[in-house]
């Protein structure tokens, strides 16, 4: 139920005939129009997270890439451990 | 799919795994809130790249499986009237009322839809104005923006054929709920990711800090579940209980404001009927009272009666983590997704079902995480 889909934005349509602001979202290949109310900082080219309709936070690209540098550093620290016994 | 594949990479995975091997001298019990984590926990089996004493048990968090067969019978109830167009989400649709589902409801003629967003729900009553286009509001935090949404537009553009059935829950309280009972068994929860993306996580801080329990706000990837399990684990093996955010690159401390602020506007706080736990204080979310002329239950008085639920049906400590679905003497046999007793049979979300259709492919411990693994 609470699935989210990350999905690119294509283009924001600022008109729009719900009064709601609104945006063309690609989701590899598939493209919806989302509700982009709850998202007013997102651009052109963000990554939005989409649940029901509604983007609802924008992906934080550099925090994507947080955990593989902690696997990162996981390893390396235990190949020191290693080295030290 | 970018920001899901690599969070699925199969070496990345297993590292995180022997990681968490590393980190884990003692027995721990972890729960995992969200239904859609049980999902892929249970697809991908995750549970057989752990340690052998860190055991995943499976919360409360699909909407689905917790609605009261009351509230469903009041849906068939209203679906079957003339002029209603009922619609809602999919999973919702198969649920078991007391005589019937949803679906049973529409296969005798009512008017059943299923819809992707409930702004559907609302094109729908602007397209038909002789009709009356009840949706079917289910739901934890991360639904609720999206349903307030469809209402405050609904007042707005002054739609008077269109109303809502609420049956919306809220996740800290069933935390509560699970951490106060004698039976409790979780020392430390996985929280629901999507759910954090909407509200943030400092009401997590109080619950952590009186019950001594370290809560990591956690994705829905393989790669972040387990990351999720190393951080709680590192917890509790230093003794700590803390809330940590796991899914960084989507929740921030303080959630989503403007989601928070609208349905705050629409929605209240109310005690809230869990199906298999009881009634929980401050639980659930209702239409508050500027918003009253959309809410169903007022609109259509429809009568009720109160129904036991299946005497076998042990969804209620399925829900609490007190017991897996396999310990279930009609699991698999009396209950199956075809012939459900109890909601989390039904729902893809729910951990019976999720152990009907993934758990015995991985009762020998093997794992079929791949990066090629689809679906959710």
């Amino acid at each position: 139920m609470c699935l989210a889909v990350p999905g690119k934005i294509l283009t924001i349509l600022e008109e729009a005939n719900l009064g709601l602001r609104r945006g063309k979202v690609d989701f590899c290949g598939i493209r919806k129009e989302v509700c982009l109310d709850y998202t007013p900082d997102a651009r052109v080219g963000d990554y939005v997270l989409v649940h029901v309709g509604f983007a609802l936070t924008i992906v934080d690209e550099q925090e994507a890439q947080r955990v593989f540098e902690a696997l990162r550093q996981l390893d390396q620290l235990e190949e020191l451990k290693e080295i030290a016994t | 799919m970018k920001f899901v594949d690599e969070y699925r990479d199969r070496s990345a995975v297993q590292q995180m795994a022997q990681a968490i091997r590393r980190t884990s001298t003692r027995p721990w019990t972890l729960m995992e809130v969200c239904g859609g984590q049980t999902y892929t926990i249970v697809k991908t089996g995750l549970q057989g790249l752990l340690p052998e004493g860190i055991t995943l048990v499976h919360g409360p968090g699909c909407p689905v499986c917790v609605t009261p067969l009351e509230m469903i019978d009041r849906a068939v109830a209203i679906a079957q009237r003339p002029e209603v167009i009922l619609c809602s989400f999919g999973d919702m649709l198969r649920v078991p009322g007391s005589t019937q589902s949803l679906f049973d409801a529409k296969s005798w003629g009512a008017d059943v839809r299923i819809v992707y967003s409930p702004l559907d729900s609302l094109h729908l009553a602007r397209s038909y104005p002789n009709r009356e286009v009840v949706f079917f509001a289910v739901g934890f935090e991360t639904t609720a923006p999206a349903n307030a949404m469809a209402v405050w537009e609904a007042e707005r553009e002054k739609i008077p054929n269109f109303s809502m059935l609420v049956s919306h829950v809220l996740v800290p309280p069933a935390m509560e709920a699970i951490l106060s009972s004698p039976d409790c068994r979780v020392q430390a929860f996985l929280a629901a990711g999507h759910v954090c993306m909407v509200m943030g996580f400092e009401e997590y801080v109080p619950i952590s800090q009186k019950y001594r329990v370290p809560i990591v706000v956690t994705g829905f990837e393989p790669l972040d579940l387990l990351e999720g399990v190393r951080l709680a684990v590192a917890q509790l093996e230093s003794g700590r209980a803390e809330v940590e955010n796991q899914y960084l690159r989507a929740v921030r401390r303080s959630g989503n404001r403007p989601a928070q602020e609208r349905i705050s506007e629409v929605f209240e706080v109310t005690p809230r009927a869990w199906r298999g736990i009881g009634e929980i204080p401050a639980s659930g979310l209702r239409l508050r009272e500027t918003y009253r002329q959309f809410d169903a239950e007022s609109r259509f008085a429809v009568k009720i009666r109160h129904v036991e639920e299946s005497k076998e049906c042990i969804a209620g400590l399925v829900l609490q983590g007190q017991r897996k679905p396999f310990e279930c003497t009609a699991f698999g046999i009396r209950c199956t997704p075809d012939t459900p007793l109890g909601a989390p049979m039904v729902s893809s979300e729910g951990a019976c079902a999720a152990y009907f259709h993934f758990g015995r492919r991985n009762e020998d411990g093997n794992s079929i995480v791949s990066t090629a693994t689809t679906g959710h």
